[in-house]
């Protein structure tokens, strides 16, 4: 695409190249308002002017830390462009998780979006001995802090100005001595079993990368793009900075979190990547809006979601489509499916990837067959985020498509996939021995994701290898694969199923708290705290019905038998499920080692004390007890457990 | 930050209503980009103290003096024009209207085109409307509401009503801004979030706070100077430390024992 080989370089020919044309566009003060290439270029070359005037060498490491900001994103290439590395880190990490972070990779300047960040950055200070230098974006609320290691962003620019009349093009000489194969970015792994590692990177990985995604996808400079995952996810930073750079296209910003569903809709983006997570929710606000909709309206809803789902299923099997269907559903395009993504902000959307993580078939195809051209992508962080993607005439939902141009993958012992390409990473951070167990002798990367290739030339993932688990009579199964269809259910925002060498598979759900909120008003179910509603019996067998819907899905050996409804959401701050919201399925099984003791002893109820954190980093135990559930059971055992829980706390 | 120059002179202010005494010859003297808070128990005479400077009563004695004119009768209106803007203790929004129009309103007596080229839109109306709505997009950056632009203020939770009324009365570029227990009804949370909204005003445009408000933490947090009434009167001022610790005022908070009131009269 160019010669430009480091980040930096090919933002300074565009600069050159396009540099009236809108690289950026940040929604403030109700306005989307642009920057071009050339404007992009002179911010970061300020502030890496600024970063010179303030000592920042070649190899230093430099902290974002916030939502998607621009100003955040030139504070990277700033630092790129001096030699640097950035290391961006996730910004609603407790502080004990960014000290690690920050400390780990020796971070000496760290740009925070706001107060809040700055005052979580002081608080650590003591434990960042290479710390020198924090800048801040948002001025709000900052005029009473006098520490003089705190600049602004402004600041710093002017800083760097004035270095600048004194040291011409120091700036551009950085830039054009960069080479390809110096590192880029640390790109903090979220960890499902330990601490985070610092995954290497350097600009060949990271553009190559994105060059081989481009080519795939033949992605275009017109392209819209809006940045509202956590910058500190790899597949961020693979759009929002590399592609976005190499292909030229523009990135938009989000006010703040919360407008993004607005933002979206306003931008129609022609290109997006999000995690299950993100097409989960989506779908869940879907149905909840339908349920809450007028009875002729959710009649009609329904109608052609039906309509839409049969139709995809026609193509999914390479059948020609009957007539009458392909009539309801044209009228269904005019009437649902195109304002539902009208709603969404996909009406424009050309190529939209789910990656992260597996998602559900069902979520999927619905999507799909909404017309929204949903892709799944697999990568890893060690990938430098991609490997695979689907082809838009061979999409389904069981595979992850092609590997892509100039890559290569093939399948180890033991069925782990293994992955050779330019993105293999230069190793983790400190951590030589993780890095050696992580690649093969031969220079290939070791997933630790269980697939197969199937006939078309398709990578198909199974699962996470050490998850995939043998229940006692031997045969096996995948439990992302039974989650994912528990997921499906509007009702269960999280599962964690077990049953490793054990007679039978089983789950700890948890549900989400809106659509069940919602579902017990419509059915006049009178609840204090959300607590309260995960133990109301009509909830556990709400969700026993969601559980035997899904096992009709399943194998008869892998269908699950018991469930627990937990009484808490799984959340990042308990380490029950990682930034990117992956389950620490180890974790989660020693925390609730009590629950799935009863759910394999044959307890009716279980005792569970559980440890929750809050936001601030303040701890409490929680302490209940919890209905055991089976799936076959009458429901008047259910109800003699509730019983003897009302009694229990009539006791009390 | 206090200068020492008086920007708003309440003097010797009587309201009675029949055989009430709402408020009786209460003094305060308000400076120029402090935030001066008035507390006591309930039926003070706080929010009447508030409405006579925002001109809902008229004081029967007494006079309101805002740099350095005279409004101790003038219209609501005019005061709201001088610079004078207040909330409510009870939330007084248009219910069926976006956040965004509601702040909108409070730009009204800022506004100088006609019902006419209004409705034709063009010209010093347009760009009227531009400018003003530029501003409210300052304050909405500012109290953070960009996700609710086009809520119904009704379809709202109680704390973020009071952060739009918050808006509203910074809509009008108030020299000075009375609020009436901005708090009232809020968790901690939500009070510290409004009690910093207050601190950010009062830093950044250097608006003059009069702050109603029971509960005492916040008020010793961040006022300069507080005035203690109780049954219509004056009976302490001073900083918040002075106040603290002034006997009278422990008195009347703890129950009002009698010799309190002889002390204060």
């Amino acid at each position: 695409m160019s010669e430009a080989r480091t980040l930096p370089q090919c933002l300074r020919a565009n600069a050159e190249r396009i540099g009236t044309r809108p690289a950026i566009r940040e929604k403030n003060l109700g306005i989307w308002q642009p920057y071009s290439w050339r404007q992009y270029w002179q911010e970061v070359r300020d502030f890496a002017l600024g970063l010179a005037a303030n000592g920042f060498k070649h190899g230093d490491r430099l902290s974002v830390i916030g939502d998607n900001r621009p100003r955040l994103y030139f504070a990277q290439l700033a630092a790129q462009s001096l030699g640097g590395i950035a290391v961006p880190v996730y910004q609603d990490a407790i502080a004990s998780e960014l000290a690690f972070v920050l400390d780990h990779a020796e971070t000496s300047v760290i740009v925070a979006e706001d107060q809040e960040q700055v005052d979580k950055i002081l608080s650590l200070r003591e434990q960042l001995p290479e710390l020198k230098l924090v800048v801040y974006d948002d001025p709000r609320g900052m005029n009473h802090y006098s520490q003089d290691f705190l600049k602004s962003f402004p600041a710093m620019q002017e800083e760097g100005r004035a270095f600048g009349a004194q040291h011409p093009d120091y700036v551009e000489k950085a830039v054009a001595a960069g080479k390809s194969d110096e590192l880029a970015l640390f790109s903090y792994t979220s960890g499902t079993t330990s601490r985070p590692k610092g995954v290497m990177l350097t600009h060949a990985n990271l553009l190559l990368s994105a060059e081989a995604f481009a080519a795939a996808e033949k992605f275009k400079p017109t392209e819209e793009h809006l940045a509202y995952l956590p910058m500190a996810w790899i597949g961020s930073s693979l759009i929002s900075l590399a592609l976005h750079i190499l292909v030229g296209f523009t990135c938009n910003f989000p006010e703040k979190p919360e407008t993004v569903g607005r933002d979206l809709r306003e931008l129609g983006p022609t290109i997006g990547l999000a995690p299950p997570r993100f097409w989960e929710n989506s779908l869940t606000e879907i149905t909840v809006r339908a349920s809450d909709a007028s009875w002729v309206k959710r009649k009609i809803f329904e109608y052609f979601r039906g309509v839409a789902e049969r139709a995809q299923q026609y193509a999914g099997d390479g059948r020609p489509v009957p007539i009458a269907l392909r009539l309801a559903r044209a009228a269904g395009e005019v009437l649902i499916y195109g304002p539902v993504r009208d709603q969404l902000g996909w009406r424009r959307a050309r190529l939209v990837y789910t990656g992260g993580a597996p998602l559900g078939a069902e979520v999927f195809r619905f999507f799909r067959a909404f017309g929204i051209n949903l892709k799944q992508v697999y990568g890893a962080t060690e990938l430098s985020g991609l490997c695979s993607v689907q082809k838009d005439a061979e999409v389904d939902p069981d595979t992850v498509g092609h590997v892509l141009p100039g890559m290569q993958a093939q399948i180890g012992e033991e069925g782990e996939v293994l992955v050779r390409s330019p993105g293999v990473f230069r190793g983790y951070y400190k951590q030589d021995d993780a890095t050696a167990e992580a690649m093969t002798a031969d220079g290939w990367l070791r997933t630790g994701d269980a697939g197969f290739i199937d006939q078309r030339g398709q990578l198909v993932i199974i699962d996470r290898a050490r998850d995939v688990g043998k229940l006692s009579d031997g045969s096996s199964f995948a439990p992302q694969f039974i989650e994912n269809k528990l997921k499906f259910s509007p009702y269960i925002g999280e599962a964690v199923v077990f049953g490793a060498a054990q007679p039978f598979v089983s789950a700890i759900v948890a549900i989400d708290p809106t659509t069940v909120g919602k579902w017990a008003e419509r059915n006049r179910i009178a609840y204090t705290s959300f607590q309260d509603l995960c133990s109301r019996p009509e909830v556990h067998g709400m969700v026993g019905d969601e559980i035997r819907r899904c096992n009709a899905a399943l194998p008869a050996a892998t269908r699950i038998r018991r469930f627990v409804v937990l009484n808490k959401e799984f959340d990042a701050d308990d380490d029950e499920i990682t930034r990117t919201r992956k389950i620490r399925r180890r974790f989660v099984a020693e925390k609730y080692a009590a629950l799935i003791d009863a759910m394999y002893g044959g307890a009716p109820e279980v005792e569970l004390s559980a440890e929750i954190t809050y936001e601030d980093g303040r701890k409490t135990i929680l302490q209940s007890r919890l209905a055991v559930a089976d799936i076959d059971a009458p429901a008047e055992r259910l109800k003699a457990a509730a019983a003897s829980r009302a009694e229990t706390a009539a006791a009390e | 930050m206090a200068a020492d120059d008086v920007q708003l002179a309440v003097t010797g202010v009587s309201k009675r209503f029949g055989g009430v005494r709402a408020v009786e010859d209460v003094s305060i003297t308000v400076r120029r980009g402090e935030i001066a808070s008035v507390i006591g128990p309930n039926g003070a005479g706080k929010t009447s103290l508030l409405n006579m400077i925002s001109g809902f009563y008229k004081p029967d004695t007494g006079s309101i003096v805002f740099d350095g004119h005279d409004i101790t009768r003038a219209k609501p209106s005019e005061i709201a024009a001088r610079g004078i803007a207040r909330t409510f203790q009870n939330i007084a929004l248009f219910a069926g209207m976006t956040v965004l129009d509601n702040i909108m309103l409070g730009r009204h007596v800022r506004m100088k085109s006609g019902i006419l080229s209004s409705i034709v839109y063009w010209g010093l109306a347009q760009r009227e409307e531009i400018a003003h709505r530029a501003r409210v997009e300052e304050l909405i950056d500012f109290l953070a509401l960009q996700d609710l632009r086009r809520q119904p203020t009704a379809s709202l939770a109680y704390g973020l009503r009071k952060r739009v009324e918050l808006a509203r009365a910074l809509a009008l570029d108030p020299k000075v801004l009375l609020l009436d227990e901005p708090m009232g009804g809020m968790n901690t949370e939500e009070k510290e979030d409004m009690a910093r909204y207050i601190l950010d005003v009062n830093e950044q445009w250097g608006t003059t706070v009069i702050l109603i408000e029971h509960d005492m933490a916040v008020v010793m947090d961040i006022s300069d100077r507080v005035t203690v009434l109780d049954r219509g009167r004056k009976i302490a001022e001073g900083t918040p430390g002075e106040v603290q610790t002034n006997p009278d005022v422990m008195r009347a908070y703890l129950g009002g024992a009698p010799e309190a009131q002889g002390e204060a009269a």
